[in-house]
């Protein structure tokens, strides 16, 4: 027994949502007595530093290029059968989404995907109706396939042990798909992986005001996010736009800057653990979802309070 | 090219969600039932323009749901699909349904699903469907150009975007980008009334997981309101009770 954690990289480097995926490996296999197994396929920097999260055996298939979802179910299928995964571990991200309902799939396994909840006997919780709901489930089978909701298990150093990796053995098949370019924005941290996000909305007017939106974020290091129609006429690029159609995120916090607070907006921002509403309109829906909130003109208060964030910065 | 395009449908996202028996099921008086965004905007409209490219072919649509949801299929049809195919089951779970959509997509160029539904968001069925007829899947595509016999694909990854190119068949999810909303018009409405729909039994599964409770999440404490001339307090709250600076 034991449970096995697909590990992932994007451009070659182990992401911080595979860290979370393997502190939740850990803490599960601590729960049931086994031991936790890593598993990166393709280039994988940061595999030698897996044994601080806990993991047992740090297992790779290196000799993958390029993403292809049945080739990594495929490889991940034989791995779990050889360790004797009685549970396998994704992130509930654009990879690991694709690959889970194969390995499903190949192994007879149950899926439960963006679980917030550890594995308990066969019991899991997630969200529903973008947060407005929670369903426990049971799952039957013997081996357990979850994916992770993002930012819920944060990646704990739990051991001084280095852990050497290994090579796994496993056939590679041929890949289908071929992948031609892969291109992420450099320096800044990805939407669904920020801790921190700034995001505005039509309130700021133009896109001409949005460096005091980029002020605010860079004195954080927070990533900046918008609302629809700000992306739909081009304020913003696409990447930033939250919500129900946009990227759903789930930061420790959410500042909210001229967003009136649609219920298809907070449908993909009202998991964030604290929320701070911005608008001069007192009876904004937004102000129901938040946790703190100033009525006031944002081209007055937000250079206010990148200011105030600095001073503190500068005393702590 | 004969194109299958994946529909389901949602609670729209403006419903208040609430639970029946037991917290056992979800309490489905008021509800408004929309076909899933993701199908509607992005599959089904990709679909139907690849098919306007090719002449010749066909749109197929495929929904596992009761004769109760007969409405979103004839809208899939107003909007331009010729036909559809209905599996007469209650939807139990992702894996409940992509058997039944493997069972009946034998024989498609394409199989097209919207990214996730905006219910359970879980991305799943997709994924199992590739698996279960053997075929590549592209998933999170944003837009795609074909040539021949091979499409190219943008696709959206965490923070980028990765173009990948793959032959005909296979499955793909569509994100937005993909392709514009389309109204379906007086005449689209008065011919999908007129187009077949083949309702097929289910085949037999065995649910590998179940939902045994649903709940509603904790409510928010309350907003803490401060003043636009007190700036501070918001920092001092965010650090010391939020504790998130
Ligand atoms: C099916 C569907 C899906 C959708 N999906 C999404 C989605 O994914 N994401 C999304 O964001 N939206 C989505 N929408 C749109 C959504 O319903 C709202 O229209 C949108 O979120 C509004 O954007 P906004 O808050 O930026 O603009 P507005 O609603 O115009 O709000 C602007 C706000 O700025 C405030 N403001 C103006 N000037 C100032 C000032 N000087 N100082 C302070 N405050 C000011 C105003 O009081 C107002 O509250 C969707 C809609 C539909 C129908």
């Amino acid at each position: 027994m034991s449970v096995l954690v697909f590990t992932e990289s994007l451009t070659g480097k182990i992401k911080k949502s595979a860290l979370e995926a393997i502190s939740y490996g850990y803490q599960v296999a601590q729960q049931q007595g086994t031991s936790c197994i890593a598993l990166t396929i393709g280039q994988a920097e940061g595999a030698d530093d897996l044994g601080k999260y806990g993991v047992d055996k740090v297992l790779q298939v290196s000799q993958v290029n390029g993403f292809d979802s049945q080739v990594y179910a495929n490889i991940i299928s034989q791995v779990a059968q050889q360790v004797g995964a009685t549970l396998v571990v994704f992130s509930h991200s654009s990879s690991g989404k694709s690959i889970a309902g194969r390995v499903a799939v190949r192994l007879d396994a149950g899926l439960v995907s963006a679980a917030t909840t550890l594995l308990n006997g066969d019991t899991v919780n997630k969200n529903l109706f973008s947060g407005k709901g929670i369903a426990t489930y049971s799952i039957s089978t013997a081996v357990k396939i979850v994916t992770i909701s993002a930012n819920t298990f944060p990646p704990k150093e739990v051991s001084g042990n280095s852990v050497a990796p290994e090579a796994a053995s496993a056939n590679i098949p041929t890949a289908k798909i071929r992948v031609k370019e892969t291109t992420t924005v450099e320096g800044i941290v990805p939407l669904p992986e920020a801790d921190l996000v700034v995001s505005a909305g039509r309130g700021m007017k133009g896109p001409e005001n949005w460096g005091m939106v980029e002020d605010l974020a860079a004195i954080l290091g927070a990533t900046t996010a918008c609302s629809r129609p700000v992306a739909d006429i081009h304020w913003r690029p696409h990447h930033e736009h939250v919500g129900q159609t946009g990227v759903a995120i789930k930061p420790t916090l959410y500042i909210a800057i001229g967003i009136s607070g649609a219920i298809q907006h907070l449908a993909g921002v009202n998991q964030s653990k604290t929320i701070v509403v911005i608008n001069k309109d007192p009876e904004a829906p937004f102000f129901k979802a938040a946790d703190y909130g100033i009525v006031g003109d944002l081209f007055d208060v937000v250079p206010k309070l990148t200011a105030a964030i600095k001073s503190f910065k500068a005393n702590n | 090219m004969k194109i299958l395009v994946c529909v389901s449908q949602t609670p729209d996202t403006t419903s208040k969600i609430q639970f029946a028996n037991g917290n056992t099921e979800l309490d489905k008086a008021g509800i408004q039932f929309i076909m899933n965004p993701y199908d509607e905007w992005y599959a089904l409209v990709r679909a139907l323009e690849l098919k306007e490219a090719n002449a010749g072919s066909t749109v197929t649509l495929l929904h596992v749901g009761a004769a109760a949801n007969e409405p979103t299929i004839r809208k899939g049809l107003a909007i331009g699909a010729d036909d559809a195919i209905r599996v007469d089951a209650e939807a139990t779970s992702s894996y409940f349904v992509a058997k039944q959509i493997a069972a009946n997509a034998q024989g498609f160029d394409v199989v097209f699903f919207g990214k996730e539904t905006i219910d359970y968001n879980g991305s799943e069925v997709p994924a199992m469907v590739a698996e279960l007829l053997d075929l590549p899947f592209v998933s999170y595509g944003s837009k795609m150009s074909t040539s021949g016999n091979v499409a190219t694909i943008e696709r959206d990854i965490e923070g980028g975007k990765e173009t990948v190119e793959v032959d005909f068949p296979f499955v793909l999810s569509c994100a937005k980008g993909m392709a514009e909303q389309r109204i379906p018009n007086m005449q689209g409405i008065m011919m999908s009334k007129r187009k077949p729909v083949k309702v097929v039994p289910a085949v037999a599964v065995n649910n590998t997981v179940a939902i045994k409770t649903y709940s509603l999440p904790p409510v928010k404490a309350g907003v803490k309101m401060i003043s636009p001339d007190n700036v501070e307090e918001l920092v001092k709250l965010l650090h010391n009770e939020a504790k998130v600076l």
